[in-house]
């Protein structure tokens, strides 16, 4: 319920923002060129001419029912052409925290076994650095690398559908790009709650029963300490629905980062409200979600809901 | 008098204590080193660069580094090392500016939601939450088809997204403080709300907010390189780290020099920073987690 009042003031200050410009949103998409007739019409089009708080509501209202208005030149609903991204881009997200889940999982694991040897510093200096480097660095060098000198995967685009493997082929990189930093933040969570469950009273107790120290780290220890990062995954989802956008640029991919951003270049507004309102909700609903994962996966939260 | 100087003695002795710590972690000292070269490169880059940051030379365009330009020249012939340097001003002036400016607003929300009255602290929660509910990147996106783009709108979008994170710790500090002893007492004495706020508040609650400003330094710096590589950052001429990589990102396959003299200070930087700011928060204060 929270998160859902939170998105609506997010759309008022999105909607407000537009209005409270100097400068009208009809001339600025039309251009100096356009005749006032245009622009009044475009006005009327768009409902640029009602009052603020209809504009709000009427908006608020179209959302509901799933209108997300019409663009600005090719006329084209706007939620069909996001429809026709969003599916691009949310494959370029989870497989960008596929290699979240599956480089951070194992790294975090052994750093956490391993603690204080210069493995354990070596993953944590590397960790930081993931974490620290922009995205759209490790996009252009891997294009640079991979891609143009040594000619192993794809340049651009998203691939052909009718090629087998094609489409996953040319993820491989972009999604690289972005789940790197994700790489490293799950190998720092990860170790942070190993090293917590460890010093726990259960670990010590099935040690003392002689259990096989394999058997307590990746079965016992494990379980509970991948608890937060299963939590956070939801909240990586989100951020990297979003934070797709530099990849998609850099490797010339369909999407909904690269829809609004050509829309921002072309002032076609309509998509980059439409766009910034379907990540911003995806953003919401993911941070939902992983909360609610947390709270069915760790008892110890369920009881404090 | 001499119980004064034993006083004083004691006082000045934890101030460098954190200094003596930081130099004493390892990753503290590369990160700091880092630091200091990079705003040493950008300050002195008047001194440092041999062009300057616009001037052509369209007999040498594309040349891979030589002696005469170490890092290579551009499309236009223009000497990669020192838009490199000049882009490192426009880097940390952006992220300076940004970051203090989002201190000193989200610190004053921030302690307004923790003392004021409970509607306003509801109120003001309500909209840090709808900020931190937009994806930073899309955020800065459907601001700049409204206001256009320019090196102000990417400093105003970096500030109204990092707000919030300030103030709720400011906030969450404030509650904390708002009942204790000596903030009763001062009151009791006849303070007024400003000289509770500003002179017994802003102190106990700026040292977490200080190690955040430090490691907000380095994202700053990728939102603007990030927003002038997509073009919509710093205008050209000036350079920016972002519209170099984007030149070299349009140039690609004519050399590869342009794209990794953009990224490597980028790489540096963030890199630097966040060790930094990394091992100051392990000094200060170990709890601190940077949310989300």
């Amino acid at each position: 319920m929270l998160s859902i009042a939170i998105v609506c003031v997010a759309m008022l200050f999105l909607l407000s923002a537009i209005h409270l410009v100097p400068g009208d949103p009809a001339g600025i998409a039309l251009g100096p060129r356009a005749t006032p007739e245009m622009r009044e019409d475009f006005r009327i089009r768009m409902g640029l001419d009602k009052p603020f708080v209809v504009q709000y509501v009427r908006f608020l209202g179209n959302v509901v029912t799933g209108d997300l208005g019409v663009d600005v030149w090719s006329s084209r609903p706007v939620a069909g052409i996001i429809r026709e991204q969003l599916p691009h881009t949310l494959a370029l997200a989870f497989t960008g925290l596929g290699w979240a889940v599956i480089l951070g999982i194992p790294l975090g694991c052994f750093s956490a076994v391993r603690q204080n040897s210069w493995l354990d510093r070596f993953v944590g200096i590397i960790s930081v650095s993931a974490i620290a480097v922009p995205s759209f660095i490790i996009a252009i060098y891997s294009l640079l690398l991979f891609s143009v000198t040594l000619r192993w995967f794809p340049v651009l685009g998203a691939g052909d559908a009718s090629i087998r493997y094609d489409q996953i082929w040319h993820l491989v990189l972009p999604s690289f790009a972005i789940g790197l930093g994700w790489v490293g933040y799950l190998a720092r969570m990860v170790r942070a709650s190993m090293l917590e469950v460890m010093g726990e009273n259960h670990i010590r107790m099935a040690r003392a029963y002689g259990l096989p120290a394999r058997r307590i780290t990746y079965v016992y220890a494990l379980k509970l300490a991948i608890l937060p990062t299963v939590a956070l995954l939801g909240v990586g989802v989100g951020g990297l629905v979003s934070g797709a956008v530099f990849a998609e640029i850099v490797f010339a991919r369909p999407g909904v980062g690269k829809l609004v951003y050509d829309a921002v270049v072309t002032r076609n507004y309509p998509i980059v409200m439409g766009g910034v309102l379907v990540t911003t909700v995806l953003y919401a609903l993911c941070t939902l979600v992983s909360d609610l994962v947390a709270a069915t996966l760790d008892p110890r939260v369920r009881q404090s809901l | 008098m001499a119980s004064v100087e034993l006083a004083a003695e004691i006082r000045r002795e934890p101030r460098f204590a954190w200094l003596r710590a930081l130099l004493r972690n390892p990753l503290g000292c590369v990160g700091l080193t880092m630091v200091v070269l990079i705003i040493f490169s950008a300050v002195a880059a008047d001194l440092i660069a041999p062009y300057s940051y616009k001037a052509l030379d369209v007999k040498a365009r594309f040349s891979e580094p030589t002696m005469a330009h170490i890092f290579g020249t551009d499309n236009l012939g223009r000497d990669t090392f020192s838009r490199t340097l000049y882009g490192g001003r426009v880097a940390l002036s952006v992220a300076l500016i940004a970051v203090s400016m989002s201190l000193v607003v989200g610190v004053t929300l921030g302690m307004l939601a923790g003392y004021g009255p409970r509607r306003l602290d509801n109120f003001l929660l309500l909209i840090f939450d709808s900020v931190r509910a937009f994806p930073t990147i899309m955020f800065a996106l459907a601001v700049i088809t409204v206001v256009g783009p320019s090196i102000n709108t990417v400093i105003g979008v970096v500030v109204i997204t990092t707000v919030p994170g300030y103030a709720r710790i400011a906030r969450t500090q404030t509650l904390a403080l708002k009942n204790t002893e000596f903030i009763l007492a001062e009151r009791a004495l006849g303070a007024g709300t400003l000289r509770v706020m500003f002179s017994h508040i802003v102190p106990n609650v700026i040292a977490p907010l200080l190690i955040l400003a430090s490691m907000d330094i380095p994202v700053v710096i990728t939102i603007e390189a990030g927003l002038s590589f997509l073009g919509m950052g710093v205008k050209p001429p000036t350079p920016s780290w972002g519209s170099i990589l984007s030149d070299g990102y349009s140039f690609i396959r004519d050399t590869p020099w342009m794209v990794i003299a953009g990224g490597i200070p980028l790489i540096f930087t963030t890199v630097g920073f966040t060790f930094l700011g990394e091992a100051l928060r392990d000094i200060f204060d170990p709890k601190l987690k940077k949310e989300g």
